[in-house]
């Protein structure tokens, strides 16, 4: 089983900004010490201190070691990243003013992203006109959609619920407004779903789509950096009303 | 409290800058003025409206964020105000800033010289700087509107948007320009116009900075201002450099944008830096911790800087290989500003520190800026970066960096050198109060931003989920804060320039050659070109007197007992 890369960025994002607010604390509590201690009136003859070659060394050579151990921990967090296990399954993802389309590997096209649970799935990004970032908030990872090329990353579906991608490189007018849902959704009913869906589910005159109002997107769960809700929300949506969601889109 | 050290001779009477006979009268001995002096000051005038109107754009962006949906303008104008934000923000303050203002006015006279190199390509300098900000003022005025792309005008949006995107991209062109001019005036300034005595290990710190500095511009700007002709030819002919859809390569802008951009980060902050290692000896009446690697630093920031360029692009599909070597060396650049800190902290050890206002932001700007910096090092990281990139989390790290380390320094550089350009004193009182107030509205603005980032709100949205509007109604409340404060420092800067108590040629018992002319300044600085004979932040013969002084009050006090 892979370490989870949620869990990853999590750790080191805690890691690096743990060791970043000692530091902090440190400097700050040194030079309000100095400050107070060293004022005008209760030092009023200052020392002639030009430098000191051994501190010079320490605070070199010692930040030097922090940061390669910050480079340690967040390039091995990245080699998780960017090694995609063998067995995920593939969805090629299109960015477009202003949304996204989902491509399964029945060639199949849905502008919602349903996946199975408990799966490793690989995003194949793309876009068809300007820069977009296919940006899953919940699952700490994002690259971008660039036309003419094809970035990839790569999630573990370790919990069932509802979460959303958002588009993260700026691209016009709505760029706000490009909320897509994904339903992680048990493997058995991710089959029945994608055999009965039609081969296009996306509305085809999307190039200038009015905006989604915020209230629109209410169906996407977004409180969600805290895992802890996500359950909670899985255990009373039944997929199968996402499943519906998704046929409402028919044409 | 002349400097024993320093050889200044002095005339008695002689008229200051402002005063002195010229060729030129009225509003022309300004505007065809040669004098780095008035030179300084007319950037001043042009960066303080600018300032203002980027601010209020600034405001008013924040108001549009107080609630979920459209609050006060369409998602069009926000697009704009953001961008035009950026613009003046980075390429009419920040990055000409301290160089342009206090560079202009305190170089020369901190070098010992009469002016600086090119008095003439100096002034066309400043021409240019005002063209290009018209320029992209203008653009509001014209046409199809302000650009709309964000101040970085990735392409391929750039090529194909409608917005005046072609005038805002020349206007940086023209203003690249002014940056190398002034750039080069300084090398040139610095190399051939050091007076007698002044060694290259015997400059103000901030000349050093500044030195640094001139090198980025000079080398680094031409790449940005050949990119954005690039642009602007795609826009007009579709030559297909940028554009996919012809041939070119979105990446290849990137590329060339973040290749000058990133150096432009330092010609933002390393000036920042040399006031910082200016103002701490000053006013701990001791000579700076570590002169040397602070010197250094200013240099090997600006070498190092320009290989970090591609952490802006982790998430664009550079390849791994590039990626891991990119976060390397962006963990490597944080050191020698890591050590900048560290030596300036340790500069207040038994110092015998006054927190006069220009103190007082200076400590600020430690505390600010080093929160900025911390902050990037989750940037700089591998796997954290492709989470926090290109969301508020980014925002707030920048603006800590830049406002917290430019924009504070640059607040705090006015109230240090306002009695040399003035020869007057503003409130220090109200100056203080100001600072306090900017630095409790500082962060209420933008610290909220940290947390919306991670917990995934993306920059440059106009509309936002619900979950995240108590973030953004802080952030908001905190730029009302943050604006009162400025006004309150720069009401409290106009009254002191108009009535202010007059001041002598050294009020804080600075050190370095400024201190030595009179306040303000004759037309040429100096009578006789001084001689120096000691590092810039010499305060032994000051340490003497006040020993001296110690001595003979606790002897009267034991006379008294």
């Amino acid at each position: 089983m892979r370490p989870s890369i949620i869990n990853e960025v999590d750790v080191t994002f805690w890691i690096i900004n743990g060791i970043s607010i000692l530091l902090l604390l440190l400097i700050t509590a040194a030079m309000l010490y100095f400050v107070f201690k060293y004022s005008k009136k209760r030092n009023p003859v200052p020392e002639n201190i030009e430098g000191n070659t051994t501190i010079e060394v320490i605070w070199t050579i010692v930040p030097i070691i922090i940061v390669l151990y910050m480079f340690y921990i967040s390039w091995a967090g990245f080699v998780n990243m960017r090694d995609v296990p063998k067995d995920a399954m593939v969805v090629k993802v299109t960015g477009q003013m202003w949304k996204w389309t989902f491509e399964y590997d029945n060639q199949k096209k849905s502008d919602t992203l349903n996946l199975p649970h408990n799966k490793n799935v690989k995003f194949e990004i793309t876009s068809q006109d300007v820069l977009h970032s296919f940006y899953l908030p919940q699952f700490r990872v994002k690259e971008d959609a660039v036309p003419g090329a094809q970035n990839y990353f790569w999630i573990r579906t370790a919990e069932l619920g509802t979460f959303y991608a958002t588009c993260a490189e700026y691209c016009g007018l709505n760029h706000s407004f490009m909320y897509a849902p994904i339903n992680v959704i048990p493997e058995d009913q991710y089959e029945i779903w994608k055999n009965i869906m039609p081969a296009d589910t996306t509305k085809q005159d999307s190039a200038m789509v009015t905006p989604v109002t915020t209230s629109d997107t209410a169906g996407v769960k977004t409180d969600s950096l805290n895992s802890g809700a996500k359950k909670d929300s899985v255990t009373k949506e039944t997929p199968a009303s996402d499943i519906k969601q998704t046929d409402t889109l028919k044409k | 409290m002349a400097n024993g050290t320093i050889a200044v001779p002095k005339k008695a009477a002689e008229p200051d800058f402002y005063h002195v006979r010229t060729k030129h009268t009225g509003i022309w001995s300004w505007l065809l003025t040669t004098d780095h002096k008035r030179i300084g000051l007319m950037y001043l005038s042009a960066m303080t409206f600018f300032f203002l109107a980027a601010m209020t754009l600034g405001v008013l962006m924040r108001l549009e964020m107080l609630t979920p949906g459209e609050t006060i303008m369409t998602a069009q104008t926000y697009n704009s105000f953001f961008t035009l934000h950026g613009v003046i923000m980075i390429f009419l303050f920040i990055i000409p800033g301290i160089g342009a203002v206090f560079g202009n006015f305190i170089l020369p006279i901190q070098l010992g010289a009469k002016d600086v190199q090119f008095p003439k390509l100096n002034l066309m300098s400043w021409y240019l700087y005002m063209i290009g900000g018209i320029l992209a003022l203008f653009s509001l005025f014209i046409g199809t509107g302000i650009a709309d792309t964000g101040w970085t005008f990735y392409a391929p949006y750039s090529i194909r948007t409608t917005t005046n995107v072609s005038i805002s991209v020349f206007a940086a062109f023209i203003l690249g320009f002014s940056s190398i001019l002034t750039g080069l005036n300084f090398l040139t300034t610095i190399h051939r116009l050091r007076c007698p005595g002044m060694t290259w290990f015997r400059m103000p710190l901030f000349v050093w900075a500044i030195y640094a500095t001139a090198w980025i511009q000079v080398l680094a700007t031409p790449i940005i201002g050949i990119t954005l002709l690039l642009v602007i030819l795609e826009r007009a002919f579709g030559i297909g450099v940028f554009d996919p859809t012809l041939g070119g390569d979105p990446l290849l802008y990137q590329h060339l944008f973040w290749i000058y951009s990133h150096p432009a980060v330092y010609i933002m902050i390393l000036p920042a830096m040399g006031v910082v290692s200016e103002i701490i000896p000053t006013f701990a009446k001791k000579p700076i911790f570590g002169y040397v690697p602070i010197a250094i630093s200013s240099l090997a920031i600006a070498l190092v800087g320009y290989l970090v360029w591609g952490h802006h692009m982790f998430s664009s599909g550079i390849s791994d290989t590039s990626r891991v070597i990119f976060s390397l060396l962006t963990f490597i650049v944080a050191l020698p500003s890591g050590i900048k800190v560290f030596n300036w902290v340790a500069t207040l050890y038994k110092g015998s520190i006054e927190v006069t206002a220009p103190m007082l932001y200076t400590l600020l700007f430690i505390f600010i800026f080093s929160i900025g910096g911390l902050t990037g090092l989750t940037l700089g990281a591998l796997n954290t970066d492709l989470h926090l990139t290109d969301t508020y989390y980014v925002v707030a790290h920048f603006h800590y960096v830049m406002f917290g380390g430019m924009g504070l320094i640059f607040f705090a550089s006015i109230h240090y050198w306002f009695p040399k350009f003035y020869g007057k004193m503003y409130n220090e009182k109200v100056a203080k109060i100001a600072a306090y107030w900017i630095a409790i509205g500082f962060n209420t603005l933008y610290f909220p931003m940290f947390i919306m980032g991670y917990l995934g709100m993306p920059r440059r949205y106009y509309d936002y989920l619900p979950e995240y509007q108590i973030w953004h109604v802080i952030s908001t409340v905190g730029s009302w804060i943050l604006v009162s404060g400025i006004l309150i420092m720069v009401f409290n800067l106009v009254k002191g320039i108009r009535s202010g108590k007059p001041t002598t040629a050294n009020p804080w018992g600075g050190t370095t050659l400024e201190w030595t002319v009179p306040s303000p300044p004759p037309l040429e600085n100096f009578d006789v070109i001084p001689t120096v004979t000691t590092g810039p932040y010499d305060h032994t013969k000051l340490h003497q007197q006040l020993r001296k002084e110690y001595k003979d009050q606790q002897k009267t006090e034991e006379g008294k007992n």
